[in-house]
């Protein structure tokens, strides 16, 4: 594989101004043209104004992380080219600096540099006249009064002018846009695809034959998909037969509960936007008491609001619920709409006492598919909530990917009581039994009456005191996590990519998995001979094999989004294997294929101390 | 037609001899055998303190949930199995303190669910301390000193958050306080009974003999029943906004009088689309079964996929 042979794209601009309509367009029209993309965007904690960018990394073969350079940039202001200079604290330095030596900046001839703002020798300046462009456009439609409210298609104009100069498919791309305009929407098709031809053109004939970058249709549709992990989560949860999902609105978690209840005539879901996070965990946890398959979606804040609320589902062994904990900056409301790994331990720990749970981080949207799916049958078979953490960056980053196959994808909802034929009582729903499964009914089910109570309790669910029952129950409690242990597939819980035997082991979990994965590609082609372990299932640690896989390789680096190299102290607990060379990011921005790249060579040559790597 | 015996339980009630708990535990059996429904249809959701064990006792689905928050799981509960009889119940510290915020939200979601909140002024469990609905400059007993702040009034609070159906009744006239009960569970809607109790151990300010007005001249009870002197509490015309503002008022009004006297019976009644019927709106399904009832599993996925195509 070769980086250079990617073309990457960026489009800036102040929030609000439909970057993100320019860049899923575009992620879009690759994917048509045979190509894949690998897209993620970063925006702040504001509703209009300030920065957002969203990155293409755009390549003939599958991608799963982003690179650092741009080849082409789209500047819908000054901002995205300079930074936020006008601030007494600036957040960010624009994107000047990143684009590549020969690389292009397309930028509003209105909104462009200043005399005197920093610039690039070695880069190529395209001013677009973005005003004009769209003026032209609206006049073929006598719209031409309307220019000031159409700015908002400046956006287009910014894809528009990419499009000419990359010398993609024009053809395509206007299909594309159309489509995109669909029911009330419809009228404005023809005016955008108009606007989009006109800046296409316009860049095509002044700047495209002098710009080496090109990109042109592989050929034949790909067969595939462009999926954000909350779509794949949202699927996930549709095939899982899930009927309730609660939620408060939190960053970056929320999406998925739209997306659940957008498609709820389609898919019957019961979405509930409930008061805070403290009734969402608990709803769902009625809920999966009646045997309804429940689910809710949060961020930390809001999943530090829940810790009270696991503690019960776990106590009163209900089947669920299945939670998934969209990681972000922390802690308190942190970094709001940034991305990092530092929940895992909380996710881990979250609640007083002892019970058990099951925990899971899956790696990118395909994993959040198989692992959100199986959660469901994990937290009905096991009676337990289920965490399943993932992160901003896998929540909101696009990959092209084949469409999902659901083979060999099995409900499983557990041991069900026999009802008597009588419908008598003393039905014993915390039944003491040898792997700590009691066979469950549902409220509602005849002869299954059962009490349960956040008190401990006995076989019945009656609260009791005795010194006796505690043991036996609380042993029986978690004895579940040892069956768990015992059944969870093997390749549910890690996976090891690339051979034992090579020099250095990376070990990583969660989101991290896709940089890791390309920055050891890269390092093979440079004779740097590594492979990635990545763990997925952390309660019930799988200690044995890791112990074992660890022990292959004599060298170990660990890669987390976070400070404190959390997973790489859960390791050292559970296996006695302390990983030294540690490379780690909590900037609030994803790692970048280089920065994994570096940081490892980095480690490589010295442990001193952890890699912390920071590029953006 | 269920038996009281069949509507209890063997298990040991630890509750002070003389607690107004008995009285509300009697009024709910009693309720539960006339509203004759299969006792598996029916689930008691209770918060935590004294009153939060009552689902014991009772013969039906009993869960015994946190602090504060029986109300969330109920509805949870109601959401999967519509076809379910939902209670919760718990005390005035659980519903009207640390659980306040779910007390408003239930209101307004307007599920088909009754809430009934043992209200005695303090916090049993926990040895006496002062309850939101303890009146400011009121000390009891083992209180180090009065209470400097307002009381939250329970009806006034439900009317205002959406309840459709808000009462009151004193844990000590069971035939009342069955009726009420009663009336609230076959309410289609969000029902709020709020019980006037004694805590005999703690509250040594309303107690049996105050709420009885032992200590009155006339030796008259501190209660009066707002239905016999002709209150209407109900909403004839459902689609009429101004008949439900005018009942919202005259409830609230009502709830927020100061005398000798405490009303008891319904303050506000009002029959609209419930929560459930609104999604039956959006998923066809729902009407026809309880959601834990349906398979949802195994679903097509190829549209959505084809939208991502």
């Amino acid at each position: 594989m070769s980086n250079q042979s990617d073309l990457v794209w960026m489009i800036g601009g102040p929030q609000g101004s439909g970057i993100n309509l320019a860049a899923e367009t575009f992620v879009r029209c690759c994917m048509r043209g045979g190509l894949h993309v690998f897209a993620n965007i970063e925006y702040h904690s504001n509703i209009k104004g300030e920065h957002s960018y969203y990155r293409l990394r755009i390549a003939k073969e599958r991608r799963r992380s982003h690179l650092e350079r741009v080849d082409l940039l789209v500047a819908l202001d000054r901002e995205t080219l300079i930074g936020d200079v006008h601030k007494a604290e600036a957040t960010h330095r624009g994107h000047l600096h990143e684009v590549a030596p020969g690389g292009g900046i397309l930028f509003d001839s209105d909104d462009g540099p200043k005399p005197g703002d920093p610039t690039r020798e070695d880069v190529r300046l395209f001013p677009i006249p973005f005003r004009e462009i769209l003026l032209e456009a609206l006049r073929m439609y006598g719209r031409e009064g309307e220019v000031g409210k159409l700015q908002i298609m400046y956006n287009v104009i910014g894809l528009g002018a990419s499009i000419g100069v990359l010398g993609y498919d024009q053809e395509l791309v206007g299909r594309v846009i159309a489509e995109g305009f669909k029911g009330r929407k419809a009228a404005l098709a023809d005016l955008n695809v108009a606007v989009f031809r006109r800046a296409a053109e316009y860049a095509g004939e002044k700047y495209g034959a002098s710009f080496p970058h090109r990109l042109s249709v592989l050929g034949g549709s790909s067969g595939r998909v462009m999926m954000r992990g909350i779509q794949a989560v949202g699927m996930a949860k549709f095939l899982a037969g899930c009927g309730l999902q609660t939620y408060y609105p939190i960053t970056p978690a929320t999406d998925e509960s739209d997306f659940l209840e957008s498609r709820q005539g389609q898919y019957p879901i019961a979405v509930v936007q409930t008061e805070d996070e403290i009734a969402a965990v608990l709803m769902a946890t009625g809920a999966a008491h009646a045997g309804l398959r429940a689910s809710t979606s949060t961020s930390g804040p809001g999943f530090s609001l829940m810790a009270e609320g696991l503690g019960w589902a776990g106590i009163t062994e209900a089947p669920g619920p299945v939670v998934l904990l969209y990681q972000r900056g922390g802690p308190a409301t942190g970094l709001p709409t940034r991305t990092e790994q530092a929940d895992i331990r909380f996710a881990l720990h979250a609640a007083h006492g002892e019970f058990p749970r099951i925990v899971v981080a899956p790696g990118d949207a395909e994993e959040c598919f198989r692992t959100t799916f199986e959660a469901f049958n994990w937290a009905d078979r096991y009676q337990c909530p289920v965490v399943v953490v993932t992160d901003k960056f896998t929540a909101s980053s696009y990959a092209t990917i084949p469409p999902f196959s659901t083979q060999g994808m099995k409900v499983d909802r557990g041991a069900f009581f026999a009802p008597p034929k009588s419908g008598a009582d003393g039905f014993l729903r915390y039944k003491f039994t040898k792997n700590g499964i009691s066979p469950r009914s549902r409220i509602g089910d005849r002869g299954g009456i059962f009490w349960t109570s956040g008190d401990e309790h006995n076989e019945r669910g009656h609260i009791v005191e005795s010194a006796d029952n505690r043991v036996k129950m609380q042993t029986k409690r978690m004895t579940k996590l040892v069956t768990a242990a015992k059944e969870i597939p093997e390749e549910m819980k890690w996976t090891l990519h690339g051979p034992a035997d090579a020099e250095m082991m990376i070990v990583g979990w969660g989101s991290t998995k896709g940089a890791i994965l390309d920055a050891i590609e890269e390092l093979a082609e440079q004779g740097v001979a590594a492979s990635f372990l990545q763990l997925r299932l952390l309660c019930p640690f799988p200690a044995d094999a890791v112990r074992k896989v660890l022990r292959k390789a004599k060298t170990h680096v660990i890669v987390e989004g976070n400070y404190a190299a959390q997973v790489c102290g859960l390791i050292r607990e559970m296996t006695g294997v302390n990983i030294r060379r540690k490379v780690l990011k909590f900037d609030g921005r994803p790692f970048s294929q280089d920065e994994v790249r570096e940081g490892i060579l980095q480690q490589r040559k010295s442990a001193r101390r952890p890699a912390v790597m920071s590029h953006a | 037609m269920l038996k009281l015996e069949e509507i209890k339980t063997d298990a040991f009630n630890d509750w002070c001899p003389g607690c107004g708990d008995f009285g509300i535990l009697v009024a709910l059996q009693q309720a539960l055998v006339e509203l004759d429904v299969p006792r598996e249809k029916i689930a008691v959701f209770s918060g935590i303190g004294c009153s939060g064990k009552t689902p014991h006792f009772l013969n039906v689905y009993g869960i015994h949930t946190l602090h504060g928050r029986s109300l969330p799981i109920a509805a949870g509960a109601k959401l999967a199995n519509k076809d379910l009889t939902v209670i919760a119940v718990g005390g005035d510290g659980d519903g009207y303190g640390i659980g306040a915020g779910h007390f408003v939200a239930t209101g307004r979601r307007n599920l088909d669910l009754t809430y009934v909140v043992f209200n005695n002024a303090v916090y049993g469990l926990t040895k006496g301390q002062s309850s939101p609905t303890l009146a400011k400059g009121l000390r009891t007993k083992s209180m180090p000193a009065a209470a400097i702040v307002e009381a939250v009034n329970p009806i006034a609070l439900a009317i205002c958050a959406g309840y459709t159906f808000v009462a009151r009744s004193y844990a000590l006239n069971v035939k009342h306080l069955k009726s009420t009960i009663l009336a609230a569970i076959r309410h289609p809607g969000t029902a709020l009974v709020d019980v006037l109790q004694p805590c005999p151990t703690y509250n040594d300010i309303h107690t049996k003999e105050y709420w009885a007005g032992e200590d009155g001249p006339e030796k008259r009870p501190r209660w009066y029943d707002l239905q016999q002197e002709g209150f209407d509490a109900v909403v004839h015309q459902p689609e009429d906004a101004d008949e439900v503002l005018r009942k919202k008022s005259a409830g609230v009004m009502k709830a927020l009088e100061s005398g000798e006297r405490e009303a008891v019976g319904v303050f506000f009644q009002w029959k609209t689309a419930t929560y459930g019927e609104q999604l039956a709106q959006r998923m066809p399904l729902l009407a026809e079964k309880p959601l834990a009832d349906a398979d949802l599993s195994g679903r097509d996925l190829t549209p959505l996929l084809a939208e991502l195509a």
